[in-house]
């Protein structure tokens, strides 16, 4: 209850002090000239968050990149060792089997959560306005799941205990009932069949996401071009393929880059599901373990380093998609 | 022709999604059935076996009084509540403070500035991390003020990484403020600051909402911060939660309850807030 009360205040404090520094910037602002109150006011409304955004995260991403050069003593001392903690990285036994699962889980889970996300959004489009409602509620609320709690959801899934014992595992159970022998799931490494189950985790979460966008953007498609197309004798698969899915493309390619994004840095999954044993690890674990458990910064901040390479291609699409929106509207 | 097919294509679809629906619920209701069940039971039998016969089975709430007492799940309730409450809030004038700067202010660098932040929607957290503590771990050494392991330190990394996606958020809003609206309020002598306080914040006040209940559920789901800068002083449901994964002496229904506890903030703030939340998402939503 006293942390609470403490939060409590904290936010309370939080805010008058926040609006005390606004104030107290205008207030000095107010001082200048007319003129060169126009040049530094701008700053005023900017420069708070600049501050904490610098402080919080590119100072510190900045040395996270120069911590991947170094080597780091007990006493916590660093020395310039070149890319020998890259090296070192690519020389762990894990690592091929890593990049391998990283791309998995880009190849895969997006393509599927949008494809998804898009069947749902279009069957939903024909069943009448209440039913629409509830549907969309059911595939969106694993979205507001944490991925903790869906690991402990979907254990009960893929639970599996030796044969002869008594099974709680769904999928052990329907197997079984096919005629098959319990299968501890996660120690399936052919073909990575084990990383296609944590997969699907992050599909059942994040294609709620894709169905609310693409359903937004497939009632925004003019009626008209659907009309026109059926006049001329197109069926639904025709329509859908050739009038809707041009028209609702760019939002498809946003969705698809979201979960890209998400796919690229997943980690608590993987953690609470297999821990990265069984050749199911990824860049993302792989910092944590090797940061949090082995207390190798060398290592991890390679690790660190080659995930924000990866996302760096992403981040200059975005922003060039948004340059371009802008200058649409 | 066209009434009849569109209304047979109504009962296909309905058909598919009804299957869907099944596969995309079972989990989350399978969780729930375990958790009300006793712990022998839950032990020897799948959940289904409840749905088969409903009145032989032992329904027990006793997992969830176990959890919270035993497993302290009532204080990580609390830890949650006291990271989550000031992370969504703190942010919120910060951001729309920038916001207002970068929608009706023109200054030297505006284009490469919000380019950054765009930029910075993706950046991800893992990059900052372990910079960010030791610079709190160093700030300690020098003033002997403690921030790992406070609520605070979540607080404000927390705060920092929300900035770019409240402020993409609360500016994509703010852009569809007539600007007359601005330069009238500017003839008649206001001055930006009043601006804000006055007139645009209070319009803002529906995209704020719709980043705040993102922010809500993102802290409230989030277990990396909560390891690395509060960790086991006071853990919070991610972190008790995941630790509990690893002893199953508990029973699978102990874990369920655990679970439930921890899903049912996120899950009422979402039947309740539905619509801000959609349209926060619609609103451009990149995290």
């Amino acid at each position: 209850m006293k942390d609470l009360l403490t939060a409590l205040a904290a936010v309370i404090a939080g805010i008058a002090l926040t609006a005390l520094i606004y104030w107290f910037l205008n207030l000095i602002v107010r001082q200048f000239p007319e003129k060169i109150k126009k040049v530094i006011e701008p700053y005023v409304f900017i420069g708070p968050v600049l501050f904490l955004i610098g402080l919080f995260v590119i100072i510190p991403t900045i040395q996270s990149i120069r911590l991947s050069f170094m080597e780091e003593a007990i006493d916590g001392s660093t020395k310039w060792v070149g890319l020998q903690n890259f090296k070192d990285l690519f020389a762990e036994e894990y690592f091929p089997n890593m990049v391998v699962n990283n791309l998995m889980w880009i190849a895969i889970v997006p393509i599927l959560t949008v494809s998804i996300g898009l069947a749902i959004a279009q069957f939903a489009n024909n069943v009448g306005s209440r039913a629409e409602k509830i549907f969309k509620s059911i595939f969106f609320m694993p979205m507001t799941i944490s991925f903790v709690s869906a690991a402990v959801i979907w254990r009960y899934i893929y639970a599996y205990a030796p044969e002869g014992q008594d099974q709680v595992g769904l999928l052990n159970t329907l197997w079984m009932k096919l005629g098959g022998k319990p299968q501890a799931w996660f120690q399936i490494e052919a073909f990575r069949f084990n990383n296609l189950l944590l997969m699907i985790i992050l599909i059942w979460l994040s294609a709620g996401y894709a169905m609310v966008l693409l359903s937004a953007a497939i009632k925004s498609v003019p009626e008209d071009t659907l009309e026109a197309g059926r006049v001329d004798g197109a069926n639904t698969g025709q329509i859908f393929f050739k009038i809707v899915l041009p028209q609702i493309w760019p939002t498809a390619i946003a969705v698809f880059i979201t979960v890209l994004i998400g796919a690229m840095k997943v980690f608590d999954i993987v953690l609470a599901m297999t821990g990265g044993n069984y050749n199911t690890t990824v860049l993302a674990q792989t910092f944590y373990l090797e940061y949090f458990i082995y207390g190798n910064t060398g290592k991890a901040m390679a690790a660190v380093v080659i995930l924000i390479l990866a996302i760096i291609p992403v981040m200059f699409y975005q922003v060039r998609h948004y340059r371009k929106f802008e200058a649409a509207r | 022709m066209n009434v009849i097919r569109q209304k047979k294509q109504g009962r296909g679809s309905f058909a598919v999604l009804i299957i869907l629906a099944t596969f995309w619920l079972l989990p989350t209701v399978g969780l729930f059935i375990t958790s009300l069940r006793a712990k022998g039971e839950a032990q020897t039998s799948g959940w289904w076996d409840v749905l088969l016969h409903p009145f032989s089975q032992n329904w027990d709430l006793s997992s969830y009084s176990q959890v919270l007492t035993e497993n302290k799940l009532a204080t990580s309730f609390i830890s949650s509540m006291a990271v989550t409450v000031p992370a969504t809030i703190l942010p919120l004038l910060f951001a729309a403070y920038a916001a207002f700067g970068f929608t009706f202010l023109s200054f030297k660098g505006r284009e490469f500035l919000f380019s950054v932040i765009i930029g910075l929607l993706v950046v991800p957290l893992q990059g900052a991390l372990v910079p960010v503590l030791k610079m709190f771990i160093s700030f300690t050494d020098k003033t002997g003020i403690e921030i790992s392991g406070q609520y605070a330190a979540a607080w404000f990394v927390h705060s920092a990484f929300a900035m770019p996606l409240a402020i993409y958020i609360i500016r994509n809003y703010m852009m569809t403020i007539p600007n007359t609206l601005i330069e009238a309020a500017r003839m008649d002598g206001a001055s930006n600051f009043t601006i804000f306080w006055r007139l645009v914040l209070p319009i803002s006040v529906p995209a704020l909402a719709s980043f705040a209940i993102f922010q809500f559920l993102w802290v409230w789901n989030d277990y990396l911060i909560a390891f690395v800068f509060i960790g086991n002083e006071r853990p919070v449901l991610t972190y008790t939660l995941l630790s509990m994964l690893g002893q199953y002496g508990e029973g699978w229904q102990a874990v369920a309850a655990g679970s439930f506890v921890s899903l049912s903030v996120p899950l009422l703030v979402f039947f309740s807030l539905q619509r801000y939340f959609i349209r926060g998402l619609t609103a451009g939503a990149v995290k």
